[in-house]
């Protein structure tokens, strides 16, 4: 039978991840683009746990844990031992979560982008420290309810995009669980591309975000249909955006299944539609411009 | 007393590769997925999207594995044959 | 050959040597030549191994932990704050059991800012893991470091090797460097049973209750024992091979001692140069060089040592609330011989303040004469 992604599971059933997580089903996806000959850095995260507790592991590939702070300096020593013992084609994946990339691990991962490391980074961004029980990360957005914002986050979502583009980087995309096929094909293409690869993957969070666990999918595709995760690619400077809906649907219909924007009154609510816009149309300039 | 002598096996452990089917997560759930295959269309999108990896292709139609399945409704919520109901667990 | 090295120079030569694969460098005074001159010889072609020049010691740990794991010899060299950054990587590798060398030249720690020689900063490590052994000259440096190499491999225990700020880092000495077919022959290429590899899937570092916790802890206690055992395997071959032997204490005039001096570092040559001016003037002085501070040498020590002794430790570090580090230990080992040393903890030369030949004579005379109460910590300092 053919089906539009690859059939081979490298991750198994019976892991620990809550009812509905999507960075389970990020972590399908990005396997089967990739395939088996592929290695995990994984600092403390939700993955920490959802990757098996000893003598177990829910990943038919290698896997290494590391510190909060460390995973991106660790793949380059995993990376350069690999080659030093004659393997150049192994890949090195850091997977980690928005706290370890936005905040602790930032220094080492902008470390190994600007040296150009050969390495693949996909931070699944679930948008608060979600493994120690929902506390508000540099991705946290503007608004949101966590355990350390209980009356809203008072600022922006860090542009981390923009940052990893300033480090002249060989791959950047972003990726959602709700376009398997966008998905796969992007983590196969990084596969083949040298140096430092950069993927952020929207990972909708339910007890996190508060919405019932079967609206995953649902709201991966509303955040992309609202404008609020587009998905684009930049390969070696050039811009890609891969889904242009003729017209974004509006930013509440993405809002609304979600309790932790309970707390947003409709100015607020008014001042964030305008800056989704505001970023939509500098991506459709520059979407122009390439 | 317990005295705690040191373990003769390897000084440190390593995890075993996709063993984690020991567990069976199915007592997660409290909703269960049930497809009405004459109505399915044979699209996937259930197996795509489980977060369990529990969605089987035995065949051009999908199975659910129900060892695994925690209930959380993803299959049913995107199959746009609407084919796929949850329905209260049985008291075991 | 023989060649003239500082001790930073003897580590890197000595890394080369050992044929490291993958060392991950970062600049910190006094040991940022290290560093230099693997990126050096790299560029020259006299080392192989491939370097990578992180942005933070804690990044350099890191990728040794990441190296290691995938089966490559590592190395890496730093000091003082660099170390401490370090803190979280140390018990990270030495708990993942893996074989990583690093050389600490020994400096202060801030603040205030601070550059020149202590021992706090090693010291400070102690409870990380790490087997650490303290040098007193270049030629054991480069030494140390190569046997460093076999007894982390042996034990699975990462390994320090520790050298002074300046008066040895800095310092030409000649040195006798190995022949490297003779390196290859004591230490033949690494090759871990288990490793990172994508035809035998594993995890690494995996979350473990306390069962398994305490059983792994259990594990790499009764390793450090055993490294003691190891570490003498080594010098033993070390010897056979290049002529030159190391103790984990290395006694000076000590048997027939009434008082002795302890002490670590290159240091110990100014306390030997006391011991003798001592001797000379007629008293029964000796001096003792704590050279593998872990795992600590307790039996040695209480077998070295008798009852009728008075001990001077001098301490180039401090733990505030209690009293040097050295001193610390060497009590608690000589705790249980009967009658035991009367021991004395001197701490001097912290932040670089020298250690002279006249200060050591002074801190002898002060616990021989029993002028000091030895339940105090003695703070000496040289008076010029």
């Amino acid at each position: 039978m053919k089906t539009s992604i690859p059939q081979e599971e490298l991750l198994r059933s019976g892991h620990q991840a809550c009812q509905g997580c999507a960075s389970t089903v990020a972590m399908r996806y990005a396997l089967k683009g990739l395939g088996r000959r592929t290695i995990i850095v994984v600092p403390a995260c939700c993955w920490t746990v959802i990757s098996g507790a000893a003598p177990n592991s829910s990943l038919d590939v290698p896997l290494l844990h590391a510190p909060f702070a460390s995973a991106a300096a660790t793949a380059c020593g995993v990376k350069a031992g690999l080659q030093a013992r004659g393997d150049e084609e192994t890949t090195v994946m850091v997977w980690a979560g928005d706290g370890s990339t936005y905040d602790i691990g930032l220094q080492s991962w902008s470390g190994a982008a600007e040296r150009g490391e050969d390495m693949l980074y996909v931070c699944y961004d679930n948008e608060a420290y979600m493994n120690t029980g929902v506390q508000r990360s540099g991705a946290t957005p503007m608004g949101v309810w966590t355990m350390t914002t209980p009356d809203g986050n008072r600022r922006p979502k860090k542009d981390l995009d923009a940052l990893l583009e300033a480090h002249h980087i060989s791959y950047a995309a972003t990726a959602s669980i709700a376009y398997p096929e966008d998905f796969v094909r992007k983590f196969a293409k990084a596969r083949a591309i040298k140096g430092f690869r950069f993927i952020r993957v929207f990972s909708p969070c339910p007890p996190g975000w508060k919405y019932d666990p079967d609206k995953t999918v649902d709201l991966a595709r509303l955040a992309v249909l609202t404008g609020v995760f587009p998905l684009y690619e930049i390969e070696a400077g050039a811009f890609r955006l891969n889904l242009a809906p003729a017209k974004l649907k509006p930013l509440a219909e993405y809002l609304a299944p979600q309790g932790r924007y309970k707390g947003l009154d409709p100015e607020a609510l008014a001042r964030e539609q305008g800056s989704v816009t505001e970023r939509w149309q500098r991506l459709l300039a520059r979407k122009a411009a390439s | 007393m317990p005295r705690l002598e040191p373990p003769q096996r390897l000084p440190r452990i390593i995890s075993s590769p996709g063993s984690t089917t020991f567990n069976r997560t199915s007592s997660w759930r409290n909703l269960v997925p049930r497809i009405d295959l004459a109505l399915c269309t044979g699209c996937l999108l259930c197996w795509k999207f489980c977060p369990e990896a529990c969605v089987g292709l035995p065949g051009p139609k999908p199975e659910i594995g129900m060892d695994y399945c925690k209930g959380c409704g993803v299959c049913a919520q995107e199959c746009p044959a609407e084919c796929i109901s949850m329905d209260q667990e049985a008291e075991a | 050959m023989k060649k003239v090295l500082t001790g930073n120079y003897a580590a890197a030569e000595a890394a080369a040597l050992a044929g490291v694969q993958v060392a991950s460098i970062y600049p910190i005074t006094p040991a940022t030549q290290i560093g230099e001159r693997l990126s050096e010889m790299s560029a020259e072609g006299s080392f192989g191994g491939r370097l990578i020049r992180v942005e933070s010691e804690h990044s350099a740990m890191a990728s040794l932990l990441g190296a290691a794991s995938a089966g490559a010899r590592t190395f890496t060299a730093t000091s003082s704050q660099g170390l401490a950054y370090m803190h979280e990587m140390l018990h990270w590798v030495s708990g993942a059991r893996l074989p990583v060398v690093m050389v600490d030249v020994n400096r202060a720690l801030a603040a205030p800012w601070n550059l020149w020689s202590d021992q706090s900063d090693s010291l400070s490590q102690r409870d990380t893991g790490w087997l650490q052994f303290y040098c007193a000259s270049s030629q054991e440096v480069l030494d140390t470091v190569l046997m460093a190499f076999k007894i982390s491999e042996k034990t699975f225990l990462p390994s320090m090797v520790v050298l002074d700020g300046f008066t040895l880092s800095h310092t030409y000495e000649p040195v006798d460097v190995p022949d490297e077919k003779a390196v290859r022959e004591f230490l033949p290429p690494w090759r871990p049973e288990s490793r990172l590899d994508t035809g035998a899937p594993a995890a690494f570092g995996s979350l473990a209750g306390a069962k398994d916790y305490i059983r792994l802890r259990r594990r790499m206690a009764y390793d450090m024992e055993q490294a003691l055992s190891v570490i003498d395997d080594v010098a033993k071959e070390f010897e056979r091979l290049f002529g030159r032997r190391y103790e984990p204490l290395a006694p000076y005039r000590a048997w027939d001692a009434d008082t002795v001096l302890v002490i670590a570092g290159a240091a110990a040559g100014a306390a030997e140069a006391a011991v003798d001016e001592l001797r000379r003037d007629g008293h029964r002085a000796g001096s003792l060089r704590l050279r593998v501070f872990r795992p600590f040498p307790a039996d040695a020590l209480r077998r070295m040592l008798h009852g009728g002794m008075r001990l001077a430790v001098v301490d180039r570090s401090f733990s505030q609330g209690s009293e040097g580090t050295f001193s610390q230990e060497i009590k608690a080992a000589l705790y249980s011989s009967s009658p035991k040393p009367v021991t004395t903890g001197f701490v001097a030369g912290l932040g670089g303040g020298d250690i002279t030949v006249d200060l050591l004579k002074e801190i002898w005379a002060e616990a021989h004469n029993g002028t000091v109460n030895p339940a105090e910590t003695v703070w000496m300092e040289d008076a010029r």
